[in-house]
């Protein structure tokens, strides 16, 4: 008997992109507001970030109710952690536990390409890049989503970021400003869009 | 199924087609196709026998010094590369070392549990945990998740009390104690060199060049691994990060550009 495959699938892609760069004071998140399914746009306006804590703020795009999910879970945890630390958590620390909570389903996982972005415990800037179950790096900038293969060349191009791995040790953040970061994910999402038939224009976050 | 060849005509006119000479020539070149039922799914089959597996180069050695642990720094994702400052060799603990290979997922979360159960050994048993030791939990784990579509190669190097050690752990279950590894799609290139370099007793220096120069052949042969050359030496008083090259200076540092003579000289008109 041959095998049955399955006529359902649990998943969609609801499209997107999502972008992110760490400046040696401040980190720029960014993500287009379109939410799609095959050729249809459910709607124009939809944020895909959120806040996690005061200093850490996730990007998603894949599938929004899975994205949804991982949101509530995180808020959730972040919440007990306040009660039991009496602080809130740095964006190093919520970066190992996204890791995690994406891994703990890895049989079954979240469909959620995550960027992660902040300021450390120093004040500088930092940007985690995941893939959808949970092995996660911090790097200077990422994209995610169905315009990163167009955007991630260029901002190789222009931002130039060393390795983290090089040794003698070279800062991985960009030497940019704020408001040329800022100008930079605005040209960026401009050209997607050109492209992209899943991304439009973008609604814009900072942190600093 | 019957294909559309038409694409394929030649359009150059043949000279004599019809003489003795040119018989057995076709106008329209064909080619065998395999007589199957369902023809997309077979190329996919083909396509997935040769695909790379575990696209990476990661190597350990042992020596008289200690260990040597040494990897690229190239994620892909089919034919894109997704990154190429992965952290492919991760600090277990001050004294252990591990090596990824295949998911990268599956590797970070067992590696860092691994570094757990080491600690909490640590704290019941009041010693460290030897390499041996290691190596089993994690053989043990993922033998436990057989079948179920984890993908690690990894190699555990460390010293413990018995002194240098090296033993290769797979998903499958596979355990192997050694003192030479080398695990990905470029490990025929990086076995090459490191085998015909090879001595027991050489020093931190030039162990640490043979093992960077493997990672380096490998990285210009191998389209999956790239990156960063990292290298590592694990001593009696743990790892220590040796180097980080970028594998595109160490092909002008080996092979720098000679400036060649000028033949013919380009005047301006």
């Amino acid at each position: 008997m041959t095998k049955q495959h399955a006529n359902w699938s649990p998943y969609d892609n609801n499209g997107g992109t999502c972008v992110a760069i760490a400046g040696a004071d401040y980190c720029v998140i960014a993500a287009d507001t379109r939410m799609s399914t095959g050729y249809n746009i459910l709607t124009r306006d939809y944020s895909k970030i959120c806040k996690l804590a005061d200093k850490c703020l996730m990007a998603s795009s894949g599938f929004q109710a899975d994205v949804r999910a991982l949101q509530k879970q995180l808020s959730a945890r972040h919440l007990i952690y306040q009660h039991q630390h009496n602080k809130q958590m740095s964006c190093p620390a919520m970066a190992q536990l996204l890791s995690n909570t994406l891994y703990y389903k890895r049989f079954f996982p979240y469909y959620a390409f995550n960027v992660l972005g902040g300021l450390d415990t120093e004040g500088k800037g930092c940007v985690y890049t995941y893939d959808a179950v949970g092995s996660y790096e911090r790097v200077g900038y990422s994209a995610q989503g169905s315009g990163a293969t167009l955007i991630t060349p260029f901002l190789d191009n222009q931002l130039k970021s060393p390795s983290p791995l090089l040794l003698p040790a070279k800062d991985a953040v960009t030497p940019l400003t704020e408001d040329e970061a800022v100008d930079l994910v605005k040209v960026v999402f401009a050209s997607a869009t050109e492209r992209d038939i899943y991304t439009v224009s973008s609604c814009v976050y900072r942190v600093l | 199924m019957k294909l559309d060849t038409s694409g394929l005509e030649s359009t150059a006119p043949l000279f004599g087609a019809n003489t003795v000479l040119f018989d057995g020539f076709k106008d329209v070149p064909s080619f065998d196709v395999p007589k199957t039922n369902d023809f997309d799914g077979f190329q996919k089959e083909a396509i997935q026998m040769v695909k790379p597996a575990k696209g990476t180069t990661t190597l350990a050695f042992i020596f008289k010094e200690g260990v040597i642990v040494a990897a690229d720094s190239r994620a892909s994702m089919g034919g894109y590369i997704s990154s190429q400052s992965v952290k492919k060799i991760i600090e277990i603990n001050p004294y252990m070392l591990g090596t990824m290979a295949g998911g990268a997922a599956d590797c970070q979360f067992w590696h860092r549990n691994l570094g757990i159960k080491c600690r909490l050994h640590e704290l019941a048993n009041k010693r460290r945990i030897s390499v041996t030791g290691a190596s089993k939990l994690l053989a043990n784990i993922l033998y436990s998740y057989r079948g179920m579509g984890l993908s690690v190669g990894t190699m555990i190097a460390g010293w413990d009390e018995t002194g240098p050690g090296l033993y290769y752990v797979d998903s499958e279950g596979g355990r192997l104690k050694g003192t030479r590894f080398s695990v990905g799609s470029g490990s025929p290139y990086a076995y090459g060199v490191l085998d015909s370099g090879y001595r027991y007793d050489m020093s931190v220096q030039e162990a640490a060049e043979l093992a960077r120069r493997s990672i380096y052949h490998a990285t210009f042969r191998d389209g999956a691994s790239g990156g960063v050359a990292s290298v590592y030496y694990v001593g009696p008083s743990g790892w220590k990060k040796l180097s980080g090259d970028d594998v595109g200076e160490l092909h002008y540092n080996y092979y720098p550009v000679l400036p060649s003579t000028v033949e013919q000289e380009m005047t301006e008109s």
